[in-house]
């Protein structure tokens, strides 16, 4: 690892004046510690935010759930009021990595990442989220660019994730047997007026799924969707699972997701 | 005095462990110790057209950088295959040479080319980033099956074949073929896998400039076969002037009985620089360089009758050696393969023969079961092929062909001394409740999933000994051990062992074992192991052979110590030798009440002589003191077998298989410590049903490895597994005198096979390869699904 300037900024405010453009934020560093360590980044400076208090914590209101964005996994996962509003927001953070990455790892850093096949990013979308960052207003469906690309600016800062209470939601996930990320994940939210498919690890970038998320609107029933095949030409394919593999996989996760909602 | 052999004596060594108490290579520091890091090949195949370490020489706190070009100007040996094989047409095998610095060519990605010294880890580093070296790659052979046509990689090693090596008789073979009713052939391969020990290599080299000792602790299985070896071999040190240290390792699974590069290269470069120098691997660097297991191509016939008799067997396979041959690399695809091939069954006619090939990629050499695993593979998914071919239940049919007496002589090479197969089945049958699967596989199929089950019957050849044989077979040492035995004037005794523990719980099993033959109390006994200064002489451990060679030299040492203390004992109560017997610690003289406890007698022994109420004579020409070595070397191997049960549940929708139930009968002879038995057991299925169902080593077609981290390469956890179904049938083995067969490495080589029966009879026997992800087996349930709606 390359030597660096350590940080810890009191505020957003001044965690945004104390970033450069060789510079990261450091929340729990789950993925910005082992690619520096691996040589794979390398920063000038480090501006950690945990200690920024305004960050962290949960709040429910009647409509939506708002996560600070240090907020940590385990803390989502064990929080009586997410698991009340939206049971399977819980569940999502409860299975992501293993204990040591839910004691360190906070939402706002996996969403910021934006990995492939990362689970919060699924939730955002599914969820109709709102990236609140030190600057703006983001929706989900605008926020997610690429493959770890986001629309956050250079500085900007995201402060909260603000997600919309559906209906009924589940998140099903086929993990890699290595790694346990997401082969797959696909997280079905039913709104009052739709459906979101959301699919993470199928694709370079987390999407709503078009013809699902029509097919469950139409008729809210994993039947509806049994027989459908999905097009794998733009899917992932490595050594763990090819296109086609992946695109079975996303009509079995929401036949799944469905049937727990 | 109740026998601790037989009784689940807790482990001594579990407090150490976990308390953190334990002393691995790497938590010894030494003052003013380096540290170094090795600059490695980034290519799979590579010219060195030049090396610059200019740059990296000004860097902070490099103390030196050395490359192949003084490790030849040294003269310092390089890495070496321990077995000689010969070809069918009698010529010797072909190996190329392993410097431990590559000079101008590289063969495989992570092959070392400089190491890099520096005052500490981090300026190690970042010169070793300043290492410039100009390759011009070349075009890389990976692949096991078309290694023999690609491009020469050894100067003068034709087809990059080592060995093209028979065992049996093709005529036979050959005849008996043309007798059959049917023959069933199958083409499998057997997955490289990365063996992943808990701790990574690491060692760290002393020099002492005034005694011109070498002090090497390293994590190794065998620390005086790597002394030998970097003695004889290596030229790093003449061997009295070398002291190997393998203080507590964490799991070796055979990856750690090579000397490997860094060993050498530290040694010979502290003596160089005249101070200590350590170096740990870093997990990656154990992907890369740590040997691999298995990698077999392999296709192979069984002739049967109608009725189901076994008449012929012919196995051909390709072995991948990776890019050199090491230690066990040679005998591992062939005599520890060849032979078990057959299994346990009686058939007239075999013969096993094995392309040995190099390619670039990491050396292969002995992992867990080493060979034995690929041989079991090979004739129990034939078998199970064979069951359904012809109709014949899975179970009857191999008890139809089990040898019905022992001694049973196997086709190739070995002679069975004891087992009782049949009883091993019926009592797997029994544990597995094998005649209710089909109401489970109802069940299954109710919920939409397909269910399967799956056998295999095996045997392995272990307890790698006796010295007389593995030579005759290639073996360049003998395999015998050795152990000595000493009492404290007090009473406490030492026993020095040259098996090492990493795992294995020697602590315990051996003084188990001590306890009961010297009726000596077991927190009295301490095993002392791992240092080629401590103790006797050892080969180490691997292959089984820890207790049943390793613990029989502590047994006999135990009975020389007990014929002095009967000598002894004569002496002081007025007896014959011949009348005092000697029970539970005391030594009696028969008929009377005259008596002395073996602590009494470990006293008298180091006080030789009478002085008031002391009486302690010792019999004319005895010498004083209670010490007593012995070196065991077997007869035979030990061969334990067993049969074990899978049933798998797997979910057409995704592919995804469950292990539901996994049952293993086997017959490890007469068992010490059953929960230490249970460990092993456990810990070797895990390996083995990760073989079958999860891990997997991949190269792409540059050589470049695919699978270098845990999150790519799967190895398997603990909720993959059921409670695993574990129990014993038991025949003593006659060639040792506990009757003790080995145990560590049944686990790995049963579960491959029995799990991969199990996924293809839910898959209606179509072949998948191991390990059977849930992608591949996804694809097959697609087939079936097809299929089916044709027959429908």
């Amino acid at each position: 690892m390359k030597d660096f300037n350590y940080h810890s900024a009191k505020d957003s405010k001044e965690a945004s004046k104390l970033s450069s453009s060789n510079s990261a934020f450091l929340a729990g560093g789950m993925t910005t510690i082992p690619s520096m360590k691996l040589g794979l980044a390398s920063y000038k400076d480090l501006i950690d935010i945990k200690n920024i208090k305004k960050l962290s914590g949960i709040k429910v209101s009647g409509k939506s759930v708002t996560i600070g964005a240090t907020t940590k996994h385990v803390e989502v996962a064990n929080s009586k009021e997410v698991k009340k509003a939206i049971p399977s927001l819980a569940n999502l953070a409860e299975g992501i990595g293993d204990p040591q990455v839910r004691n360190r790892g906070t939402i706002g850093g996996s969403v910021a990442n934006n990995d492939p096949s990362a689970d919060y990013p699924s939730a955002c979308i599914a969820l109709n989220a709102t990236i609140h960052t030190s600057d703006r207003k983001i929706e989900a469906s605008k926020f997610f660019k690429g493959m770890f690309e986001t629309a956050l600016k250079k500085g900007e800062l995201i402060e909260a994730i603000e997600f919309q209470i559906p209906e009924k939601s589940s998140y099903q996930k086929h993990p890699n047997p290595a790694s346990r990320y997401a082969v797959v994940g696909v997280y079905v939210a039913k709104h009052k007026k739709d459906v979101n498919v959301a699919v993470t690890g199928a694709k370079p970038c987390v999407y709503n799924d078009k013809d699902l998320s029509k097919a469950l609107s139409n008729s809210f029933s994993s039947t509806s969707i049994q027989n459908m095949e999905l097009d794998s030409s733009d899917m992932n394919s490595d050594i763990h699972a090819s296109a086609e593999y992946r695109a079975s996989l996303v009509v079995t996760q929401a036949k799944k997701a469905v049937d727990a909602c | 005095m109740a026998s601790l052999v037989g009784s689940r004596v807790e482990r001594k060594e579990d407090k150490r462990f976990l308390t953190g108490k334990g002393r691995y290579t790497s938590d010894i520091n030494l003052a003013n110790q380096t540290y170094a890091i090795f600059v490695r090949s980034p290519h799979a195949r590579a010219q060195i057209k030049k090396l610059d370490i200019s740059k990296a020489q000004k860097s902070s706190g490099v103390v030196s950088i050395l490359t192949g070009s003084e490790i030849a100007e040294d003269k310092i040996g390089g890495l070496i295959a321990g077995w000689a094989i010969r070809s069918e047409d009698g010529t010797e095998m072909k190996c190329p040479a392993n410097p431990p610095l590559a000079k101008d060519i590289v063969n495989f990605v992570g092959d070392p080319v400089a190491v890099v010294i520096a005052e500490s880890l981090e300026e190690a580093k970042a010169a070793a980033e300043k290492v410039s070296v100009d390759y011009k790659v070349l075009k890389a052979v990976t692949s096991t099956a078309d290694a023999m046509n690609g491009d020469t990689i050894h100067e003068g090693i034709d087809k990059n074949l080592c060995f093209d090596w028979l065992l049996g008789d093709r005529q036979k073979v050959k005849e008996a073929f043309e007798k059959a009713d049917k023959v069933i052939s199958i083409d499998i391969i057997n997955n490289r896998l990365i063996p992943n020990a808990m701790e990574p290599r690491a060692c760290l080299a002393d020099y002492n400039s005034a005694s011109e000792e070498i002090t090497l602790y390293t994590t190794s299985q065998n620390p005086h076969l790597s002394r030998l070896i970097m003695s004889a071999f290596g030229n790093v040190s003449p061997e009295h002037k070398l002291r190997v240290v393998a203080p507590d390792v964490g799991g070796g699974f055979g990856s750690k009985i090579n000397v490997y590069n860094e060993d050498i290269v530290c040694s010979w470069a502290a003596k160089k620089i005249n101070r200590a120098i350590k170096w740990v691997a870093e997990r990656s660097e154990s992907f890369l360089t740590d040997i691999h297991g298995r990698d077999h191509v392999t296709h192979a016939e069984l002739a049967v009758s109608n009725d189901g008799k076994f008449l012929g067997f012919k196995n051909e396979t390709i072995a991948n050696l990776g890019a050199y041959a090491r230690v066990f690399g040679t005998v591992t695809p062939t005599y520890l393969f060849g032979p078990c091939a057959t299994g346990v069954y009686e058939i007239p006619a075999a013969y096993s023969n094995v392309k040995a090939v190099f390619t670039n990629t990491a050396p292969v050499d002995a992992y867990r079961g080493a060979g034995r695993p690929e041989a079991t593979y090979t004739i129990e998914r034939l078998v199970e092929k064979a069951s359904m071919e012809l109709g014949i239940d899975k179970t009857e049919l191999r008890v139809k062909n089990f040898p019905t007496s022992f001694p049973f002589k196997q086709t190739l090479v070995h002679t069975v001394d004891s087992g009782d197969y049949v009883a091993g089945m019926e009592k797997a049958k029994q544990m597995a409740d094998y005649s209710g699967f089909e109401a489970r596989r109802k069940d299954s199929a109710s919920k939409g999933k397909l269910r399967g089950i799956g056998v295999s019957s095996y045997f392995e050849a272990c307890g790698i000994a006796p010295s007389a044989a593995v030579m005759s077979l290639g073996c360049g040492v003998g395999l015998w051990e050795s152990a000595e035995v000493r009492f404290n004037p007090t009473g406490q005794v030492t026993v020095y062992t040259g098996s090492h523990s990493h795992g294995q719980s020697h602590q315990t099993t051996f003084a188990q074992i001590a306890a009961d033959e010297l009726g000596v109390p077991i927190e009295n006994i301490d095993i002392v192991h791992g240092d080629t200064d401590k103790g006797t002489f050892g080969m180490g451990t691997y292959g089984s052979r820890s207790l049943t060679v390793g613990g029989i030299a502590i047994v006999n040492a135990c009975k020389k110590i007990v014929e002095k203390g009967k000598r002894v004992t004569a002496k002081m109560l007025e007896a014959s030798p011949e009348d005092v017997e000697f029970k539970d610690g005391e030594f009696i003289v028969a008929k009377s009440n005259k008596k002395k406890t073996i602590g009494e007698i470990a006293f008298a022994c180091y006080l030789p002589g009478v002085r008031d109420e002391m009486k302690s004579p010792l019999p004319e020409g005895e010498e004083p003191g209670l010490k007593e070595t012995a070196f065991f070397d077997p007869s035979n191997f030990s061969f334990p077998a067993g049969t074990h049960i899978a049933e798998v549940e797997i979910d057409p929708e995704t592919g995804e298989v469950k292990l539901e139930k996994y049952t293993a009968c086997d017959d490890f002879g007469r068992i010490i410590n059953p929960m230490i038995v249970e460990g092993q057991v456990h810990g070797g299925l895990a390996q083995g049903i990760g073989q079958a169902l999860y891990e997997n080593a991949e190269y792409d077609e540059t050589g470049q490895l695919m699978t270098g981290s845990y999150m790519d390469y799967t190895m398997p956890r603990a909720d993959n597994f059921p409670e695993f179904n574990i129990g014993y049938t038991c025949t003593h083995a006659t060639t040792n005198p506990l009757g003790v067969k080995g145990c560590g490495e049944a686990g790995a080589i049963a579960a491959p096979p029995t799990v991969m029966n199990a996924v293809i009879d839910a898959l209606g026997g179509q072949e998948i390869t191991m390990p059977a992800t849930a992608e591949k087996v996804w694809k097959a349930c697609k087939n079936l699904k097809k299929s089916n709606s044709k027959a429908a």
